[in-house]
């Protein structure tokens, strides 16, 4: 078995992208996807260089469309899912003091 | 007789002669939901009267006049439920618009009726991961439907639906229809327009449909494919009709077979179905050619890198603000998200944005994130290589039949190897099909045929020719 990816923490990385784990959960993620990450680590053996990146399977740039208005979606419609709202709004949890 | 257990194409031909009328369509599948689905669990939800409604008025001059599919459970139909199989969307949202597939499923008559379980926000390859309910394999119901697509493939399996629609990111279109023992077609990247369909992993999302014969998929397929101005990865090609398409046969088509696909690993019943699948395309008059794709092992690797970077960030919307769970007694914006999204969210979903967002945070985004594109090169290339010499590249969908429900929920890395035959044509943004092929210990086993990119025609047509050559596709579970 490789050793467990040491530079990995799965605490920092949560707190990253606004998830709060569990004690339950920060151990098992650590080393449930310390084995996925040691799993990536096999494409550091390819020889990579000269070798362009593809972002997508199919290379499309520079797609237009007329710029033609068309109806949108009426306010509460929109607003419907919402989980708060005010005045026609979402309500937004306070920023400023 | 049941009604429900017809095929795509039966169904309409019936509605279209004046045999049976769109309102007996829908209540066939009211009664074959009754019947059956308490046991599958193939549907998250279901709205009857509308659909009963829209029967009412239907157009059976229409290609799928009158015709009631299945929907997975992440495709905006305007005024119904789209959950995603999560927690975060269950209960509370409502589409205010229908997707792009949607609206052409009712342009072309058709009426959208159901709403399929699956993997939360499609992570997964069992349905295990869904946060409402767990869905059964009809041919044993001890065993996993497969995923992400899982209800749309039970469903299918179940004669609860004459068809549905799924998506594919790395297999969940292929992987549940083989497990299922269905015809599963995932399209070509840019085929059929992702408007309206929540996103997973944008560069590999595509829409394809899930049914009980290749005639069906083709019917489909047609009808939802097609430039989109609502989405610009959206391709500029003519869309055929490909059904009509079907005819021909395969003398003379060249059909290869990769030896990465064909290794220890794969268990000896689908071994040995697939094989004889392979056999039976040579007596058509297929030719067999042994061709190499050098990078599909390091392809699993790959995808996890890029599907789940791309994960954590079309799942970042997910905030509270604007749609899905928000946390009470919050006290600050931080705690707000932190909150909101760690309820919401099931333990594999936290899992791909945690990995994503490590992949691409700075000091590893080079070593993870840009090399695996670079790898995508390759396996771009190996394909572009393949398709030069052959028309179709044939193998097992999936290295084993369905999984013991349980079997592989706490080893998700043994969970993402499964997908081995899949991912692949993802990354290439090719075209695939996964059609019964036979049986072991009971279980369905699906043969995988993978055509270049916009090679759909040739693989429907390979598929179609092994299908009617076959009995497999006729055989269901018995309840």
């Amino acid at each position: 078995m490789p050793e467990p990816d040491a530079e990995f923490n799965v605490g920092y990385v949560a707190q990253l992208c606004r998830l709060e784990l569990t004690a339950e959960e920060t151990a098992q993620f650590q080393a449930q996807l310390s084995s996925v990450i040691d799993y990536m680590k096999k494409i550091d053996q390819l020889d990579l260089s000269g070798i362009e990146a593809t972002a997508h399977a199919v290379p499309t740039f520079d797609v237009y469309r007329e710029d033609v208005p068309s109806p949108s979606l009426p306010v509460e419609e929109v607003l419907r899912n919402a989980p708060q709202m005010n005045q026609n709004q979402f309500s937004v949890t306070k920023v400023v003091e | 007789m049941d009604l429900a257990k017809l095929t795509l194409v039966e169904i309409r031909n019936a509605i279209r002669k004046g045999k049976a009328t769109s309102v007996d369509a829908v209540e066939a599948i009211r009664d074959a939901v009754e019947k059956r689905d308490e046991r599958v669990k193939g549907y998250v939800a279901l709205d009857f009267e509308t659909a009963l409604d829209q029967a009412r008025k239907a157009d059976p001059k229409l290609p799928l006049g009158g015709v009631p599919i299945a929907i997975k459970d992440l495709i905006n139909v305007q005024d119904q439920p789209c959950s995603c199989g999560s927690k975060m969307l269950a209960g509370t949202y409502r589409s205010p618009y229908d997707a792009t597939v949607i609206r052409k499923l009712r342009e072309a008559g058709a009426i959208p009726l159901g709403r399929t379980n699956m993997d939360e926000f499609a992570m997964g390859s069992s349905t295990e991961n869904s946060g409402i309910q767990l869905t059964r394999n009809p041919w044993n119901l001890d065993r996993s439907p497969g995923g992400s697509s899982g209800g749309a493939a039970a469903v299918i399996a179940a004669d609860t639906a004459f068809a549905s629609l799924g998506s594919d990111t790395g297999g969940s279109i292929r992987q549940p229809a083989s497990f299922c023992g269905t015809v599963g077609l995932k399209p070509t990247y840019g085929r059929v327009s992702r408007y309206g369909v929540v996103a997973f992993a944008s560069s590999l999302d595509q829409i394809g449909p899930i049914t009980k014969t290749v005639e069906d998929s083709a019917l489909l397929l047609s009808v939802i494919a097609g430039l989109d101005p609502k989405d610009s990865t959206t391709l500029n090609a003519p869309v055929p009709d490909y059904a009509k398409g079907l005819k021909g046969n395969v003398k003379g088509l060249r059909v290869g077979l990769p030896k990465e696909y064909f290794i220890d690993g794969t268990s000896a019943g689908v071994r040995s179905s697939v094989d004889a699948a392979i056999r039976k395309l040579e007596e058509l008059g297929a030719e067999l050619v042994e061709v190499s794709l050098p990078h599909t092992e390091p392809a699993v690797a790959v995808y996890y890198i890029l599907a789940t970077a791309e994960a954590s960030a079309n799942l970042a919307r997910f905030d509270g603000v604007r749609y899905g769970h928000r946390a009470e007694t919050i006290h600050d914006l931080g705690e707000h998200y932190r909150k909101s999204r760690s309820e919401g969210f099931g333990a594999e979903v936290k899992r791909r944005i945690i990995l994503g967002t490590y992949v691409l945070s700075s000091g590893y985004h080079d070593q993870y994130y840009t090399r695996a594109q670079q790898v995508r090169t390759l396996i771009r290339r190996d394909f572009e290589d393949v398709f030069a010499k052959v028309d179709v590249i044939a193998s097992p969908a999936s290295p084993t039949t369905a999984f013991q429900i349980g079997e592989l929920t706490n080893d998700p890395l043994h969970m993402y190897l499964a997908d081995v035959f899949t991912i692949a044509a993802n990354l290439g943004g090719i075209c695939g099909i996964s059609v019964p092929c036979g049986f072991s210990e009971g279980m369905p086993v699906g043969l995988q045929l993978l055509g270049p990119s916009l090679g759909e025609q040739v693989v429907l047509q390979v598929a179609h020719a092994y299908e009617q050559a076959t009995e497999w596709h006729k055989q269901r579970p018995a309840w």
